[in-house]
């Protein structure tokens, strides 16, 4: 990532306007959850919540909206081994249901 | 010996070797995060009874702490920026100040444990608080490092700046992609421990 004075000074505000808007994300999560909505609701709008204000920090922060193809082959095999991850506890919470059937 | 592409891009990836280096790192520590959140779902989807996060741990500080580590984001990319635009003392200012916030970030940490522990709420005492102090022990060991690696570079690191000053500023990058990353995983970590 490089650029004149010029571009980094436009990249400070964007910096700015990414604090502000993880800011009010933030609020509204904590409001969210004083809502005491319905368990997998409440999971949901929040997974939500965070995976936007993730990206935020991925994309601006962390330069990825301007990173060479390198890194984003990288991050998609790290991707679907991570989506290997979470699925092995859906398979089983599943497999539990097959033996509660089976007895 | 001279270490090859700190500053150049290698003419295979684009990439100079230091920003591929902690992207190798930050994969491997997904999936260190990611078993354990995966260990989280199935332990809660196979409990019979489950508490609210809300219920057992303080929310206003972790949004308290949430808002620290956010800022401390705010103010290490800052820290690249003024590199950038050749401002060596704002850049050692914002990366103490980075240092200053995580610092905030663990001693709220070390009163939230205290109440725990005080309360005789150790991880033995229900799984729910196993699972708790796994994860955010591990995140602050996380942020324990992001300390010393900052406070480094603030601090008598910054004297490369002097004879290679990209090579610097590409270290504080690099430190900044590590530092987002442990950011990152706070904000998937607070809603699933705290508010749900």
């Amino acid at each position: 990532m490089s650029g004149s004075d010029e571009d980094i000074k436009h990249h400070i505000k964007v910096y700015i306007a990414v604090f502000t808007a993880l800011m009010v994300a933030t609020v509204i999560t904590v409001g969210v959850s004083y809502m005491r909505l319905a368990v997998l609701l409440a999971v949901i709008l929040a997974m939500i919540v965070a995976t936007v204000k993730g990206s935020l920090v991925a994309a601006y922060f962390m330069h990825l909206k301007s990173e060479k193809p390198a890194i984003f082959w990288l991050l998609l095999l790290t991707a679907s081994f991570w989506v290997l991850l979470m699925f092995i506890p859906v398979l089983m919470y599943l497999d539990s249901f097959e033996i509660g059937a089976r007895r | 010996m001279e270490i090859p592409y700190t500053v150049d891009a290698r003419p295979d990836t684009g990439l100079a070797n230091p920003k591929l280096g902690i992207w190798l790192f930050l994969a491997s520590e997904v999936m260190l995060f990611g078993a354990l959140f995966s260990t989280y779902i199935l332990l809660r989807v196979s409990a019979p009874v489950w508490p609210h996060g809300y219920e057992e741990l303080s929310v206003p500080l972790a949004t308290f702490n949430t808002v620290v580590l956010i800022a401390s984001s705010v103010t290490m990319v800052m820290s690249w920026a003024q590199l950038k635009m050749h401002n060596l003392t704002r850049a050692r200012m914002y990366l103490w100040l980075t240092v200053t916030l995580a610092l905030v970030f663990l001693v709220v940490k070390f009163f939230e444990y205290g109440s725990h522990f005080a309360a005789g709420e150790y991880p033995e005492h229900s799984t729910f608080l196993a699972v708790y102090f796994t994860l955010t022990g591990l995140h602050g060991l996380h942020v324990l490092g992001g300390v010393i690696v900052n406070s480094y570079l603030a601090g008598p690191g910054a004297a490369m700046w002097r004879t290679e000053p990209e090579r610097y500023t590409n270290r504080v990058e690099v430190a900044g992609l590590y530092w987002h990353f442990v950011d990152l995983v706070w904000i998937f970590l607070f809603p699933s421990l705290y508010l749900l």
